[in-house]
């Protein structure tokens, strides 16, 4: 992993509510170029959702958000993506911005532990280990996810017996119990039943009160049920991104239109 | 075959040729289908028949001491006056192996302590640390431990070890020692443990440490919290496999161990074990004499070691299983 580009160090929040802010950032894999010149201001406790079509980027957007991409190979960053107002990639260690960038995976992916020890994991890992407090935390991120109910009785049991919509809230839970301020999900319901799907939109609108939340989804619908904004992208540029509502009611780009009329995709 | 049955069609008359395709077809199945399936299942029956064989006949031979000679097995197990007596018909003498085993127990725990940790930490390295190094050199290095045979490792051990041994720590016996035997097996064993070691690491899915560094985990905390959990059932049995390879080495152990039949009063002094008594003596005992029945035991207290090594991988394999279904 590279980094550069332009580095001035006078950031500053431009209006209370901004939290991550990424300007001219341009990713490569090798000599692919998969991300052209993004800029975007993310809004702290609103959902942002990002669509667009297959390989347009959305993930590998999402991640250099919490700089997933450092674990990949052949990676290189230019440009600069702050968060409330440090830049992440200059100023900030990635396992310390991890903590503050939370992520949830496509695929549920519970560790092959007990759901206590699903939810623990954070938490022991920054060195909490006194189990009465770790007990509170466990049951206030299960909550918080509303899965408390659902395990409570089985906190000591395989997480991996649980049923796919439950292991992805139990995913959730897991980084709430980090208590980022930013939570990162990628396609979280791809995988699961409308039920299930249907859970986790409206567990994602209860915890816009408390975290700054941005999805990749598929789903038009969804999208627009649940975020605030939406940015529209296509082969590895930004083309729109707006309030949901106006993105969806009158799209500014012709593309933008043929994609959410689904015209193309 | 769709082809086959439009040609059939259309040749309805001639019944003859029609039935003679359909036996072509047949035998083409046959050959196809049936003969390859014969051949496998004939060498899995034989294998089988081939393993139950050598068991039925260790059996038969190994419990010989016991039941024509009229030894104790605590007597076996538990004494240590080794005096069969080694003619055709004579009996009498003691069949205390106790020396043997305790030999064998204590060079293959040595072995373990030592090759255990370096052989996981190897299996982290070439897979977790460095995986493109790990392949082109490790991995490679590592076969080619494997096939160096064991008189290699034995005679290096008696060249370099036991001198070292004695000049080093001044040991009575030339150096010749459990110490000695231990780290020869200690290398014999790291490769196999480390192989599959390696191998269970690389099976944990790449999602599980994907999921912990989301979380904001250092490397070591995703290997030592995640990765080797999750593979500690095939670390075990790469472990487990290691025990059973020290236990059934013979002529490494035998060239460093002394061959003194006592009980060693430290890890510097010389012993023996079951392998190496057994190699030592089989030759030169009389055929179903009680000295001969007594080696015989003794191989029969190897395999039943072996077979407690197998069931236990299972019985492991199957608990973490069932433990992450439950
Ligand atoms: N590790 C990688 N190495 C090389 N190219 C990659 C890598 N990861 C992604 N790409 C390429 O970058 C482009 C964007 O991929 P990305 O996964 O971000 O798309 P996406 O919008 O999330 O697609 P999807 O909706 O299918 O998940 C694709 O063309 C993909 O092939
Ligand atoms: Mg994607």
């Amino acid at each position: 992993m590279t980094i550069s580009g332009t580095s001035e160090n006078i950031e500053q929040k431009n209006t209370a509510d901004l939290c991550i802010k990424v300007e001219n950032l341009h990713l490569y894999y090798g000599q692919f170029h998969a991300l052209k010149g993004i800029n975007m201001e993310i809004p702290e406790h609103e959902i942002t959702a990002l669509i667009g079509p297959s390989g347009c980027g959305k993930s590998t957007f999402l991640k250099t958000l919490n700089r997933m991409n450092d674990l990949e190979e052949g990676v290189r960053i230019e440009g600069k993506v702050t968060l409330n107002g440090t830049d992440i990639y200059r100023d900030m260690d990635a396992i310390e911005l991890r903590k503050r960038v939370g992520m949830v995976f496509q695929q549920p992916n519970p560790f092959p532990k007990s759901v206590y020890e699903n939810v623990a994991y954070g938490p022991r890992i920054n060195g909490i280990n006194r189990k009465s407090e770790l007990d509170e935390i466990v049951e206030r991120s299960l909550r918080q996810a509303a899965i408390w109910d659902e395990l409570k009785d089985r906190l000591y049991k395989s997480a991996l017996g649980l049923s796919g919509g439950q292991q992805q809230r139990l995913c959730i839970a897991r980084t709430l119990a980090v208590e980022p301020e930013v939570i990162l999900m990628d396609e979280p319901t791809s995988a699961l039943d409308p039920i299930s799907t249907s859970r986790i939109e409206d567990l994602a609108m209860d915890l816009k009160k408390d975290y700054t939340i941005v999805i990749v989804t598929h789903n038009m619908q969804q999208a627009s049920r649940i975020s605030d904004n939406t940015a529209f992208f296509l082969l590895g540029e930004l083309i729109e991104y707006n309030k949901t509502e106006k993105l969806f009611s009158i799209p500014a780009d012709k593309r933008t239109e043929d994609y959410i009329t689904g015209r193309f995709g | 075959m769709s082809n086959m049955a439009a040609d059939g069609g259309t040749v309805q008359g001639k019944t003859g040729t029609a039935k003679d395709r359909e036996k072509a077809l047949r035998m083409y199945k046959f050959r196809k289908e049936y003969l390859g399936r014969g051949v496998v299942t004939a060498c899995g029956l034989f294998i089988i028949i081939l393993t139950v064989a050598i068991g039925v006949f260790l059996i038969i031979r190994g419990t010989g001491t016991f039941t024509k000679f009229h030894h104790s097995v605590a007597e076996f197990l538990f004494s240590s006056n080794w005096s069969p007596v080694d003619s055709a018909t004579g009996s009498g003498g003691g069949v205390g192996a106790a020396v043997y085993i305790v030999g064998s127990l204590l060079t293959c725990g040595l072995a373990l302590l030592f090759a255990a940790p370096c052989a996981i930490g190897a299996a982290v390295f070439m897979t977790e640390i460095a995986p493109k190094w790990g392949e082109k050199l490790f991995q490679p290095a590592i076969e080619i431990f494997v096939g160096i045979p064991s008189v290699v490792y034995g005679w290096i051990g008696l060249t370099v070890l036991v001198p070292s041994i004695r000049d080093v720590f001044h040991a009575r016996m030339g150096g010749y020692s459990v110490l000695a035997a231990g780290i020869v097996l200690a290398v014999m064993i790291f490769p196999t443990i480390t192989t599959v070691a390696a191998d269970a690491i690389r099976s944990v899915p790449d999602y599980y440490r994907k999921g912990a560094y989301g979380l904001g985990s250092t490397r070591w905390q995703v290997i030592y919290r995640i990765v080797l959990p999750a593979s500690k059932t095939g670390i075990l049995t790469g472990v487990i496999l290691g025990l059973a390879r020290a236990f059934g080495e013979a002529l490494a152990v035998a060239m460093v161990i002394g061959k003194t039949r006592a009980f060693p009063t430290s890890i510097l002094s010389p012993t023996n074990n079951l392998t190496a008594a057994i190699a030592a003596d089989m030759g030169n005992s009389a055929n179903g004499g009680e000295a001969n029945m007594a080696l015989w035991s003794m191989a029969l207290l190897l395999f039943l070691i072996s077979m407690f090594f197998i069931a236990l991988i299972h019985f492991i394999e199957n608990r973490s299983a069932a433990a992450l279904k439950a």
